[in-house]
């Protein structure tokens, strides 16, 4: 009994021969290209991924901000994103009028934080909590436009170029080139949230600091200087929105317009990631930094700033609170 | 108080009055001193003041002193609008700008149908395709611009493949649309096809699609701030293919902004003070005398824009409107008869027109020319 010849192999309507065999199914050159495209994919998320977590470490330094304020005052202030621009302005300004880059530096970190770290408090938030948070949280908006305007006309309308700490140039991570500048950014804003974790966390101030946010009767009664641990987190708030400008400028130009894309993605990122927790903040920052680099690459530009949006939406529904927050008797 | 009291006293306002407004002429400029085109309405700004004070200077035009008014049209469609009624309203004899050209479509209505004649700086091909008599350009249209850069990226810098960014706004569109068909004709491919827009300050995710499209070239076509963050998003990235523009990409204060990571960028430009030539290159140093920083084009158009008015209306012997507009349809102006216009200068029956431009590259911060072009229609 002759047994049934099995039919020949074919692969795009080609009887499947011996050199193909050897070759494998396709021709070599198209498997190459195939693989080529692939690896191109592969190295533009990682790129992806490593500028979304440089611009989201900004956004968390940022949203670090809106919670040190809402946890010593319980409330928003909306002024975070002008907080963020102002620095390189004040030392651009400090330049201008003749200083040398390095005191223009020294200028412009010192009188932003005697301005916006004590005088916030001092003039602003002490003055206007006794009458309950929506005056408190609505004169913070009017302090934006205030501060808005001022760069404006005060300094220039136009944006300025701001001297980079950080050198330009790529660096080869798992085969892709990833930009030196976006691995400073993220290094060095990283550094300073775990530095200010480990202080609030390892060090007698910090876990008084702690104590006075959560409740300042309570700490007040067993002797702590509220008032002082108050000051010190809008300190922090500043030396936080200092390094987020310095960082930050040279990329997008210094101009008095900047803060109110920094400040909505941070006040996205706050409320993503949970605005009564600092890692809330960050990992927040994180998400929203990733999400708008990969909305403007995979979707489009045009969409970017409403895909963060999306995910907002998404988070208040299904866990107000913010994906790291904690349960309060008021949700954000 | 009598009606004769009432009557003395109109005639008495009149009398004092009416010399003090037959002694000037009002020209309303409405331009860009706020949001993303504050660079470009600064320098218009400033070209236009130091025409003005010239020409009142040596006693103005037909004996009238120039009242220059600006109003900040914030680069905002509506407020645009806004402004250029306020201008019509105010009887100007001429509007000058805007320079972008969304706030122009959307305002030169307004204009034409006051029959007011309105010099603009922008480039978008659209808005002289309209039939409207009144608006003029100072600039060259992006769509005269765009064959003599496909034809630099097909023989100068040899492109088989080009990634393209652009502005998603009136004038990027109007860019965009005009460029790729120019490329497809000489058989370069668009490797890539990017909309950023209006304000962006990130570019990071744009920068890494252009490098990994892989192009032979990057043809980027933005405002200036957009320009200059484009152009440090591209360095910070590595990437080292050539970059081709129009004249914003090659503007000084694309230039200023972007610092070194300008350098080698290469493009067509229509108005520059670094050209080889005398009346350019006077007005670069008049213009750093008085604002201590180089202008770019738009100082240049705001300038000649002020030296068009006079020309034209001292060539029609009269303040008429409609005079005004008819004459310039068409008209030639040399520097031989007027050296206020920098450059000989023809415009077209829809408002356009041709000049001489140049190919340029940056090269140390500084843009040089590497050849001139002719006038398309001389």
């Amino acid at each position: 009994m002759e047994l049934p010849r099995p039919r020949p192999r074919r692969i795009l309507g080609q009887p499947l021969t011996l050199p193909m065999l050897r070759m494998g199914p396709f021709p070599l050159p198209g498997r190459e290209r195939e693989k080529n495209i692939r690896n191109a994919d592969m190295d533009q998320f990682l790129q992806l991924i490593v500028a979304g977590l440089a611009t989201g470490a900004i956004y968390a330094l940022a949203a670090i901000g809106f919670t040190l304020v809402w946890q010593t005052s319980q409330t928003i202030n909306f002024a975070q994103g002008e907080f963020v621009m102002l620095p390189a302005i004040l030392v651009l300004a400090a330049s201008h009028v003749g200083l040398p880059m390095w005191l223009a530096f020294v200028v412009g970190t010192v009188g932003f934080v005697l301005l916006f770290g004590f005088g916030f408090k001092r003039f602003l938030v002490e003055p206007m909590q006794r009458h309950g948070v929506l005056p408190l949280a609505i004169a913070t908006m009017a302090l934006s436009v205030l501060i808005k305007e001022a760069a404006k006309n005060g300094f220039s309308a136009e944006a300025q170029q701001f001297p980079s700490l950080v050198p330009e140039g790529t660096l080869s991570m798992l085969g892709a080139a990833v930009s030196v500048r976006d691995l400073a950014i993220f290094v060095v804003a990283v550094a300073a949230i775990l530095g200010l974790q480990a202080f609030i966390t390892h060090t007698r101030t910090g876990r008084t600091m702690q104590a006075t946010a959560q409740n300042p009767t309570v700490a007040r009664i067993l002797g702590v200087p509220v008032q002082r641990m108050i000051l010190l987190t809008f300190l922090i708030n500043a030396a936080l929105a200092l390094v987020a400008s310095y960082l930050i400028s040279p990329v997008y130009l210094a101009k008095f317009s900047n803060g109110e894309h920094i400040g909505l993605a941070a006040f996205i990122a706050a409320i993503v990631g949970g605005f009564n927790q600092i890692r809330g903040a960050l990992a927040g920052g994180f998400l929203i930094g990733l999400i708008d680099n990969l909305a403007a690459a995979y979707v489009s530009s045009a969409y970017r700033t409403a895909v963060p949006l999306v995910v907002l939406v998404v988070v208040i529904l299904v866990k107000p609170e913010g994906l790291l927050g904690r349960k309060e008797e008021r949700t954000v | 108080m009598t009606f004769k009291t009432f009557a003395a006293g109109v005639a008495l306002a009149a009398a004092f009055a009416a010399p003090a407004f037959a002694d000037t002429v009002k020209l309303i400029d409405v331009i860009e001193l706020s949001g993303p085109g504050a660079p470009a309405g600064t320098n218009w700004k400033n070209g236009s003041d130091l025409a003005v004070a010239e020409i009142n200077a040596k006693g103005g035009i037909l004996g009238k002193q120039i009242e220059l008014i600006h109003y900040d049209s914030q680069t905002n469609p509506g407020a645009t609008r806004a402004a250029v009624q306020r201008a019509v309203d105010e009887d100007a004899y001429v509007v000058l700008g805007p320079i972008f050209s969304g706030p122009i479509s959307a305002s030169m209505q307004i204009t034409q149908r006051a029959g007011v004649p309105q010099i603009v700086g922008g480039e978008a091909s659209a808005f002289t395709k309209q039939g409207n008599p009144y608006i003029f350009r100072t600039s060259l249209n992006q769509a005269d611009s765009m064959p003599k850069l496909a034809n630099y990226l097909r023989d100068e810098v040899k492109a088989k493949s080009v990634a393209v960014v652009w502005i998603n706004n009136d004038f990027g569109k109007g860019g965009r649309d005009a460029i790729i068909p120019e490329l497809q004709k000489r058989g370069i491919q668009v490797a890539a096809d990017i909309a950023t827009e209006s304000g962006q300050a990130d570019f990071a995710a744009d920068a890494i699609k252009v490098k990994n499209a892989n192009a032979d070239a990057v043809f980027v076509y933005l405002n200036e701030e957009e320009s200059a963050r484009f152009l440090r998003a591209v360095r910070q990235q590595g990437i080292a293919k050539p970059i081709i523009g129009e004249t914003t990409l090659l503007g000084a204060k694309v230039i200023e902004l972007a610092g070194d990571a300008a350098n080698g960028v290469k493009g067509h430009v229509g108005l520059l003070v670094d050209a080889p030539n005398p009346g350019f290159q006077a007005f670069g140093k008049k213009y750093m005398d008085k604002y201590g920083f180089t202008s770019d084009h738009n100082g240049i158009k705001g300038y000649t824009a002020v030296y068009t008015v006079k020309t034209i209306t001292e060539r029609i012997g009269k303040f008429d409107r409609e005079a005004f507009a008819k004459a310039l349809h068409g008209a030639r102006i040399d520097v031989a008869q007027e050296p206020g216009i920098l450059i000989d200068t023809k415009w077209l029956a829809n408002g356009d027109v041709d000049r001489e431009s140049f190919l340029v590259e940056v090269t140390n911060g500084k843009p040089v020319v590497k050849a001139t072009l002719p006038m398309i229609n001389p």
